[in-house]
């Protein structure tokens, strides 16, 4: 048995009326890739931060031994000393700033009041040849898409000479393929003898690089499994873990499907890139949906899918948006404006909940009402009775948790503030609603539960198109599926013919411009 | 309501509670002076600008924190404008307050445009105006300098300034007044128990039974106060209809309408509610241009009170109004604040000022005190809310 | 290497083509003067002010667009308060460090509520702006004070005499000014030089061209500037405090650990400080800063001045906003340069200098300066528009 890198014993950490953290206890050996799983909220990022000394010694109980030492961390720069380096899932770089600057930003090169902008400069080309990037250290961070970002973040963590490397949800930003592309280089880095924590949401990624895993749920470690046979451990089996039961069944049955006529057509849809108008991110695209039809758009990230959904939206994105758009068999003509897509009965319930879909300072009651104030107002008036009630109802129809909808959104966990985007653009009450990944970021239980109001939209005769880059996801949920890459739609076919061998075929075949 | 109810409800009206202490500070220090009639009427007239500007700052500071530092320097250029043509020009007081109406608009449409439509960070955009309309202003008084000779026409002084249906200061009880905040204060306390019966109806989250009492003896009382302090002093001073009538309507629009709700959510997440469908651009220019005709309304008042233009009318105006407006619980970063908190802000700042000039504190330590509640009120305000949350 | 657009040239030197510009404009209209080497030398030693404050100025804007609004009751307070030390017969050197030190200290003490109350940048200074404005006050008691320590008047350049001796003699033409423009010109080629070379060695690729063309320009400016002084009494001892100031603060910004970290915590202040930085202590660093600048802001204006009065240093805050500004720093922080704001503080100064010798009333003036400010930076946010 090799040797125990870090240990973390009995950690407990207390938040004013939380109880965090209870007994927890990680072992990760050296040179092996150890994930950590669980559901949204189960502890997994607090724990990591009283790793990193974010919450400094004597905040919580318990001892950290790292390298056979008690280790008693008073701040990032303590932990960093050791080598353990952890990486957040929010990228933490500065956009105005030089990939080489952010390398070095809080570790400078030379001495603290002269640095040495040429051996920074070289140094950081050298730790960027090592993550296979060839973008040049002067090259500011804002210009390289975000696959590539993630690689400068570690990149930097290298040039701090990380011993203990920690990945908070590493691929959450990144295509497949980018991701792909991060997990093989992290089992180059074990070749290496780097050890490696990686905490992630994407069971089949922690399936393919952790040799252990342990489970954490509610704040508590639950198990830690091995995952060295031959056969990869199975995701179910790590399911059960995190949620405390088998699911069997992922995805809701669908029951009284009645598909409709057509309800909107979109006919050679060609929009360009608002930055490089010369650029097209959605190339000649025609899709319908029917009434009552779960339609599924599967591409990857970068596809060009969200760029497709926010420019039948009013022309929320791009620029030089052309083609026809058909309502019930009618071509109609958005004016660029969000407003008129929504007296146009379309929905777009987007991918980026904190970024441009909530209000998080508001409560609950205010982002439900907010797409559609004016059927609730007299006059310009605010029927607040009525509006408190309609919150009310969402809140019960959709089984948001919460003690009141006054409640702030910022307050709620990942699941739920889903549950209020839903329930803002049902309650504008669309006949088109376009989910663009409607499950990101939120945990198993509350997924189902998603799924369940997929469902009964498509029931109530509504037509939902759902873009996801789940593979399963879209499987289990779709009447009909688009595939999508590259621009491109690349193929259609109904699920009940879709497999995943089909689907990657058909984007292997477009990206070899067959 | 037992103890722990008692500390939220304080906790969450701090500044209320530093108001009724800082006053009752200068009663004694000023040995009950600032409680006479006379100084009541002061406090309204001195600060009728504070309260009209900081409606507007209000919303601007809603939309995101965004500010406009030109009020001030604007009411000045306003006031030459004003009061050239109502003077060296003879126009009568209605051209002359439609025309200061007509150049509030325009400045306020510009403004807007430059703020919302080509994304001038609205600071800097006023920062200009805060240069140059001083200078203008000067300039234009300086090329008519028998405006100051010239006394306004009647009927502007008495449509913003003085007293309704007034009597002597000294003389006998204005009954016109009393009666007036009697009503009021009827209106105050059934408007209360309304609420709360029309939410109990419905199932929502009411008042208690002792909140409510509690809630609307203080109101009415306060009122009463009031309003007899005035009627001792000869009566309603004409620019607290002005004042009340702002407050009313802009509390209405910020809390019941759909507009007032807007801003609230451009300032809390502005791509979000362009997704919802919000015009955001919109918002920001309502904010800005409605603004610029609040400013011209607190111009009125303050040429009717001043009986004059002056070029360093309107000095420190955003200052006070910004001041106000913090002090007030306003958000610095948008999306929270209320224009009751606003008031009691405001009214704060007004009861400082002319508790140190009763005292006769030196003008100079004046301002050393003003900056330092202005700190003192915020670091309080952010210090009971961190240890809240 | 890479060609450079037109139109791209125009974008990356706006603001130094609109200071020719309107550098050109105002010889015509002032038909000549405003270049007399008297004016020139004006212009330095009535900006002073603007540049030291700028600089200062600039450091609190990178960390995220924040501004310090109590610089200009600070260096009235400063102010007064070394007059009056003075004539009470204080030595000159220790009124000196007590004026710093007490512009460090008031620096602080707005720092402290900034970065660890959290208290807006805004409020704190607005406060910091009433409070000192009314302590300058109570300082003079209303009145002026003169300083009459010719020391002090001499090292700070003020007074009659405010020029620094020519050593080398030359009757009409001051050669030692001269000199010392000719050795910084030289100087500042030969760095040049060793930059580029150094960067070629380490394999840095650099467009040659362009920095010829730069080295070339700035040379010829110094020259000339040193001519046009040396024609008149030579240099004026504020350039030297003014020289200083910016090059301490362009290679504090550019160089050292906590000059980065200004532009970091602006450009994204969460990944700041997961990166290990302390962020608290970066946002009291800039306050701090300033308030030492503003100490020494309110020395230079005393000896310019030779006397102090409560009304000193007003606008001055705006002054050096609207110089930042126009020398490009963003008004959302982590973006700017010194060189920018030298740019920026020398544009301002011309304009003033420009206007008052067309005899232009003082009104007109802030109407000029308003329009100014806010001409340069729609400019800016039209043109980054069309970037995106």
């Amino acid at each position: 048995m090799a040797k125990i890198l870090l240990e973390m014993k009995n950690i407990t950490k207390t938040f004013p009326g939380v109880k965090a953290l209870d007994n927890v206890n990680l072992q990760v050996e050296e040179g092996e890739i150890h994930a950590l799983v669980g559901e949204n909220g189960a502890g997994k990022s607090t724990l990591m931060n009283v790793l990193s000394g974010i919450y400094p010694h004597g905040t919580y109980e318990g001892d950290i031994i790292y390298n056979g030492q008690v280790c008693k961390f008073s701040n990032i720069k303590d932990s960093e000393k050791l080598g353990i380096v952890i990486i957040h899932q929010e990228l933490a770089l500065v956009p105005e700033m030089t990939i080489g600057e952010n390398m070095y930003l809080g570790n400078e090169r030379g001495k603290k009041f002269a640095i040495d902008w040429n051996t920074t400069y070289s140094e950081a080309d050298k730790y960027l040849k090592m993550v296979g990037l060839t973008e040049s250290s002067k090259v500011q961070v804002k210009t390289i898409g975000t696959g590539k970002q993630q690689l400068v973040e570690i990149a930097k963590a290298l040039a701090k000479n990380a011993k203990l490397l920690i990945l908070d949800e590493p691929t959450s930003s990144l295509n497949e393929e980018d991701s792909r592309a991060l997990l093989d280089l992290m089992l180059g880095f074990k070749k290496q003898g780097m050890t490696m924590i990686i905490i992630t949401h994407k069971l089949n990624e922690v399936a393919y690089v952790a040799d252990k895993i342990t489970v954490i749920r509610d704040g508590t470690t639950i198990e830690t499994l091995e995952n060295h046979g031959p056969e990869p451990i199975s995701e179910e089996r790590i399911i059960k873990g995190m949620v405390g039961r088998e699911m069997t069944n992922r995805f809701p049955i669908r029951q009284g499907v009645k598909i409709g006529e057509v309800n909107m057509e979109v006919e050679h849809w060609t929009v360009h890139h608002p930055l490089y108008p010369e650029r097209k991110v959605v190339d000649d695209v025609s899709i319908n949906v029917r009434k009552g039809e779960v339609v599924g758009i599967y591409g990857l990230m970068g596809a060009g899918r969200t760029e497709l959904a926010m420019s039948i939206f009013g022309q929320s994105y791009g620029v030089n948006c052309t083609g026809t758009l058909k309502i019930d068999g009618k071509e109609v003509k958005l004016k660029k404006s969000e407003a008129d897509a929504i007296r146009h009965k379309i929905a777009y319930v987007t991918e980026d909940r904190k970024g441009n879909g909530l209000v998080l300072s508001q409560s609950i009651k205010v982002n439900t009402s907010l797409a559609n104030l004016d059927s609730l107002a007299k006059l310009g008036v605010i029927d607040q009775d009525r509006e408190y009630a309609v919150a009310e109802e969402y809140k019960d129809k959709l089984r948001t948790k919460t003690p009141s909808v006054e409640q702030l959104v910022g307050n709620l966990s990942g699941g739920n503030q889903q549950k209020v985007l839903l329930a803002k653009w049902m309650f504008a009450e669309p006949d088109i609603m376009i989910l663009d990944e409607p499950t990101r970021g939120i945990d198993v239980g509350a997924k189902y539960e998603i799924y369940c109001i997929i469902n009964d939209l498509a029931a109530a005769g509504k037509s939902v198109i759902m873009i996801s880059s789940e593979l399963p996801e879209v499987l289990g949920m779709s009447d009909r599926i688009y595939i999508m890459n590259a621009a491109k739609i690349v193929g259609e076919m109904p699920a009940k013919e879709a497999t995943q061998e089909n689907i990657m075929a058909a984007i292997l075949k477009s990206g070899r411009g067959e | 309501m037992s103890a722990k109810n008692v500390v939220t409800t304080l906790k969450k009206n701090t500044m209320l509670v530093v108001l009724v202490l800082v006053y009752l500070f200068f009663v004694i220090t000023t040995g009950g002076s600032i409680f006479k009639p006379m100084n009541f009427n002061a406090l309204i007239t001195q600060n009728a600008y504070v309260y009209i500007l900081a409606c507007g700052m209000l919303m601007c500071m809603l939309t995101g924190g965004n500010i406009d530092l030109s009020c001030g320097s604007f009411v000045c250029l306003l006031g030459a404008i004003g009061g050239v043509l109502m003077t060296v020009k003879g126009m009568s007081a209605t051209v002359g307050i439609l025309s200061m109406l007509a150049v509030g608009i325009l400045y306020g449409c510009g403004l807007g445009y430059l703020v919302a439509y080509v994304n001038v960070p609205p600071w800097i955009a006023t920062l200009a105006g805060y240069l140059a309309f001083r200078g203008l202003g000067t300039s234009i008084l300086s090329n008519n300098s028998t405006t100051g000779s010239i006394p306004y026409p009647e009927a502007f002084v008495k449509f913003f300034s003085g007293r309704v249906f007034g009597t002597k200061p000294n003389g006998p009880m204005n009954m016109v007044c009393m009666i007036a905040g009697i009503a009021a204060a009827v209106i105050v306390v059934i408007a209360i128990f309304w609420t709360r019966q029309t939410r109990l109806n419905k199932g929502y989250a009411a008042d208690s039974f002792t909140a409510a009492l509690a809630k609307s003896i203080l109101g009415a009382a306060v009122i009463v106060l009031f309003m007899y302090k005035l009627a001792n002093n000869g009566g309603i001073p004409t620019v607290l209809i002005w004042v009340v009538a702002v407050v009313l309507i802009y509390s209405f629009i910020t809390s019941k309408t759909v507009v007032g709700r807007h801003f609230y959510v451009v300032g809390g997440n502005m791509e979000a509610a362009r997704m919802s469908g919000v015009n955001t651009r919109r918002i920001m220019f309502l904010a800005y241009l409605n603004m610029a005709v609040l400013t011209v309304v607190s111009a009125w008042t303050v040429m009717a009170r001043f009986q004059a233009s002056n070029s360093t009318a309107g000095t420190n105006y955003e200052m006070d109004a910004i001041s106000a407006c913090v002090v007030g619980g306003v958000s610095a970063s948008g999306g929270a604040g209320t224009i009751m908190g606003m008031v009691i802000g405001a009214t704060l700042i007004g009861v400082i000022n002319l508790g140190m000039s009763l005292m006769n504190i030196d003008a100079n330590y004046q301002k050393v005190v003003k900056g330092v509640v202005l700190l003192g009120a915020v670091a309080f305000d952010i210090l009971s809310k961190k240890r809240e949350s | 290497m890479k060609s450079i657009s037109i139109g791209d040239f125009f974008k990356k030197y706006t603001m130094i083509l609109a200071l020719v510009v309107v550098a050109i404009f105002f010889s015509i209209t002032t038909k000549g003067k405003i270049l007399y080497p008297q004016n020139i030398n004006n212009l330095i030693s009535q900006n002073g002010y603007v540049f030291v404050l700028a600089a200062g100025m600039l450091c609190c804007i990178l960390t995220g667009g924040n501004i310090d609004l109590s610089v200009g009751s600070v260096v009235c307070f400063t102010g007064g308060l070394g007059a009056v030390m003075m004539e009470r017969g204080a030595n000159m050197w220790i009124t000196v460090l007590v004026m710093l030190a007490v512009g460090l200290l008031i620096g602080a003490f707005q720092g402290f509520w900034i970065a660890w109350v959290k208290v807006p940048p805004f409020i704190a200074t607005l406060a910091g702006m009433y409070a000192f404005r009314g302590f300058s006050n109570v300082v003079l008691q209303g009145f002026t004070v003169a300083v009459r320590n010719e020391q002090f008047l001499k090292v700070f350049g003020g007074g009659a005499d405010c020029y620094l001796p020519d050593l080398l003699g030359g009757g009409g033409l001051n050669r030692t000014c001269l000199l010392v423009g000719v050795v910084i010109a030289v100087l500042y080629a030969l760095m040049t030089l060793r930059r580029v070379s150094v960067q070629r060695k380490m394999g840095i690729a650099h467009s040659v061209t362009g920095e010829i063309a730069q080295t070339a320009i700035i040379c010829v400016v110094v020259i000339w500037l040193s001519y046009k002084l040396a024609s008149h009494k030579g240099i004026p001892t504020v350039l030297i405090w003014i020289a200083l100031v910016l090059l301490i603060y362009n290679y504090i910004t550019q160089r050292t650990s906590i000059g980065r970290h200004l532009y970091a915590v602006g450009g994204n202040e969460k990944a700041t400080r997961l990166s290990g930085v302390n962020t608290r202590f970066v946002y009291f660093f800039a306050y701090a800063n300033i308030g030492l600048l503003a100490g020494l802001a309110g020395i230079l204006n005393l000896a310019r001045m030779t006397n102090a009065q409560p009304t000193y240093g007003q606008g001055y805050e705006m002054d050096a906003i609207a110089s930042c500004f126009i020398g490009g720093a963003s008004a959302y922080g982590g973006t700017g340069k010194i060189s920018g704001v030298i740019i920026g503080a020398t544009l301002m100064g011309l304009i003033n200098q420009g206007m008052s010798i067309m005899g232009m009333d003082a009104n007109y003036q802030s109407v000029v300066k308003g329009i100014v400010l806010l001409v340069a930076v729609m400019f800016d946010v039209l043109s980054k528009k069309q970037k995106r």
